[in-house]
């Protein structure tokens, strides 16, 4: 399915069916997926409160970009670079920050997102405040899409393996989980440096699409945006951050004339989401076709309903 | 030296209207454990509405209580739509049900009085006193800021310490449970951290409003954030440890940018927030609280 709808919009491409302004919402919706499931790494399995992804954006976007552009390696090597800068950062900064709980570590983080970026606006080998222009633009509808599902399947297959069950029950009880011989610690990190690694990646696709970058595109705003992602689709849930990332991109891209009215809809949104539903749209729910199968058979009064307020899952 | 002595004055200015602003924040965090981030935002509506106040010829003070006032309602809609219904809800939902407030605020001022700096009006009229032979300055305004702190911290001592409402913030903080079986009304309570706490954060809107001349409906984010990080450094929930926090982080930064390092500024505010939080997570006035299981 997925290999046909990638036929599919690759011919599209071609023919120029899908004119470039389609193709920069399908770009971002790539884009923000790898952010969103990769923020879900942190926050929505293992519970740790991190709102400073954006910075990790940044790292992936600048280190692949220089790499590219001022070094002249090949655009893989500067992914590839792009994305471990950006896990060796989240780990420096998960050691001493993951010690923390619930809020303080979300504001730690919040503070190490905004240090890199205003670090980032004093090195002027990196353009400063003007940013970097004159990016090759690298990231193609292949790379893109393969580097969107592969994030998800690793992460997915993360989540169901050992480490990821791990990470689960830290997310359900701390305290449990550690009485139950879980390096809290370990863990934690390890999440905390996959989220970096991939949010670093989806800053490479960024830089290598736009050209430029500046370092007032990873502020603050954007690590809201992607954190708006991942709760509004459930907090732990894959499947409700790949929806909603997919929803809330072509709802911004339709509301992109009325900037302000679209951050106006897009809070009164969350606020609303969070005081009727706390758990997200999907809540911890996955998509899955036996799941689908079920939804079905209840739609069509073949099961019996058993009164679930979801039956995806 | 006196580079040194200017950027103190500088600094205890600036970190006055931090104190202020902190002051709210950590007297909401140490009632009912939120981080309010809708706070920043609250100052700017406060610096707002004394913009009005004094385009309609007011004069400082009635201005100054104008926006208290209005800040203490709409802290407590705030409190009684956004917060209320989700006290005992996972925490992370409240958070971002608070980051939702923020933004909400942030861009509903944007459409309601549009995106462009103002213009604050002129309440008092520049004066410069000079010492040192002329090399260290300090305004009218910057007296002005320090004194209404000081008579504002000193008020809310007095409401906390010696008012019923305040010994039922303080039993509200202490213990929850045992303050509602002890009788007390703590919705009315939270009610009244929230107006407090807003109408201080209107205060430093306006003062802020009357010493840079300027205000926009995105300034509340930075001095936010930064208000809470001078609660953090202080003791989250210590009401002294705010005024000391947003002191000693207003001096920090003056000196940071008067040594020529100003575009480090803001690294520096958080740089401190996360050695305090790694060093001595309760903040220097703050006892640690043991987890429960």
């Amino acid at each position: 399915m997925l290999l046909l709808f990638f036929g599919l919009v690759s011919f599209g491409l071609e023919e120029g069916f899908i004119d470039d302004y389609y193709k920069l919402n399908l770009f971002l919706i790539c884009i923000n997926i790898i952010l969103a499931t990769s923020l879900n790494i942190i926050n929505g399995m293992t519970g740790q409160f991190s709102i400073g992804h954006a910075g990790f954006m940044a790292i992936g976007a600048y280190g692949s970009a220089i790499m590219t552009m001022k070094l002249g390696y090949p655009f893989p090597v500067g992914i590839l670079v792009g994305a471990l800068a950006a896990a060796i950062v989240g780990v420096l900064v998960g050691m001493p920050t993951l010690r923390l709980k619930g809020d303080y570590l979300a504001i730690a983080t919040l503070g190490f997102g905004e240090i890199i970026r205003v670090i980032i606006l004093n090195i002027e080998y990196v353009g400063g405040a003007a940013g970097l222009n004159g990016i090759s633009q690298y990231t193609s509808w292949e790379w893109i899409f393969f580097l969107t599902v592969a994030t998800v399947l690793i992460i997915k297959n993360f989540m169901t393996s050992t480490h990821g069950r791990a990470c689960i029950a830290i997310r359900e009880n701390e305290i449990a989980a550690e009485t139950m011989g879980i390096d809290i610690t370990r863990y934690k990190v390890i999440a905390f440096t996959m989220g970096a690694f991939f949010a670093g990646i989806a800053g490479s696709l960024h830089a290598h699409y736009f050209y430029t970058i500046q370092p007032t595109t990873f502020g603050f705003m954007k690590s809201f945006d992607i954190l708006v992602f991942v709760v509004l689709g459930g907090l732990g849930s894959l499947t409700g951050s790949v929806i909603s990332a997919i929803g809330l991109t072509i709802l911004s891209a339709f509301l992109q004339e009325y900037a302000e009215l679209r951050m106006v809809i897009y809070s009164l949104l969350l606020v609303i989401v969070m005081l009727v539903r706390p758990q997200g749209l999907m809540g911890t729910a996955e998509f899955s076709f036996a799941g689908m199968r079920r939804l079905y058979e209840r739609l069509t009064g073949k099961g019996r309903g058993t009164g679930n307020d979801t039956a995806v899952g | 030296m006196e580079v040194f002595i200017q950027q103190l004055i500088n600094g205890l200015s600036l970190g006055s209207i931090y104190a202020l602003i902190a002051l709210g924040y950590t007297m909401v965090y140490g009632i009912i454990r939120l981080i309010n981030f809708a706070h920043g935002d609250v100052y700017m509506v406060g610096a707002y509405v004394g913009f009005y106040a004094t385009t309609q010829g007011w004069g400082f003070l009635p201005s100054l209580v104008i926006s208290m006032v209005v800040c203490a309602i709409l802290g407590v809609v705030i409190e009684r739509l956004a917060y209320k219904p989700l006290r005992g809800a996972p925490k992370i939902a409240v958070l971002i049900t608070a980051i939702g407030v923020s933004f909400f605020l942030e861009n509903g001022g944007v459409l309601a009085v549009g995106a462009k700096i103002r213009t604050f009006p002129n309440v008092f009229q520049e004066v410069q006193y000079h010492f040192f032979n002329g090399s260290v300055v300090i305004t009218n305004r910057q007296i002005v800021i320090m004194v209404v702190t000081v008579l504002l911290m000193l008020l809310l001592q007095y409401i906390v310490h010696y008012t019923k409402t305040g010994k039922a913030m303080r039993a509200v903080s202490h213990d929850t449970q045992a303050a509602m079986l002890m009788g007390i009304n703590v919705d009315n309570t939270i009610s009244a951290t929230f107006a407090i706490g807003s109408s201080l954060a209107a205060a430093a809107g306006v003062l802020v409003g009357i010493y840079y001349n300027a205000i926009n409906p995105y300034m509340g984010i930075m001095p936010g954030l930064k208000a809470f990080v001078a609660a953090v450094v202080g003791g989250i929930g210590v009401i002294p440890g705010a005024f000391v926090g947003g002191l000693s982080l207003g001096v920090i930064e003056a000196l940071v940018s008067g040594y020529g390092q100003s575009l480090y500024r803001d690294a520096v505010a958080f740089a401190l927030l996360i050695i305090i939080l790694i060093v001595k997570p309760s903040g220097l006035f703050g006892s640690n609280v043991r987890e429960k299981v």
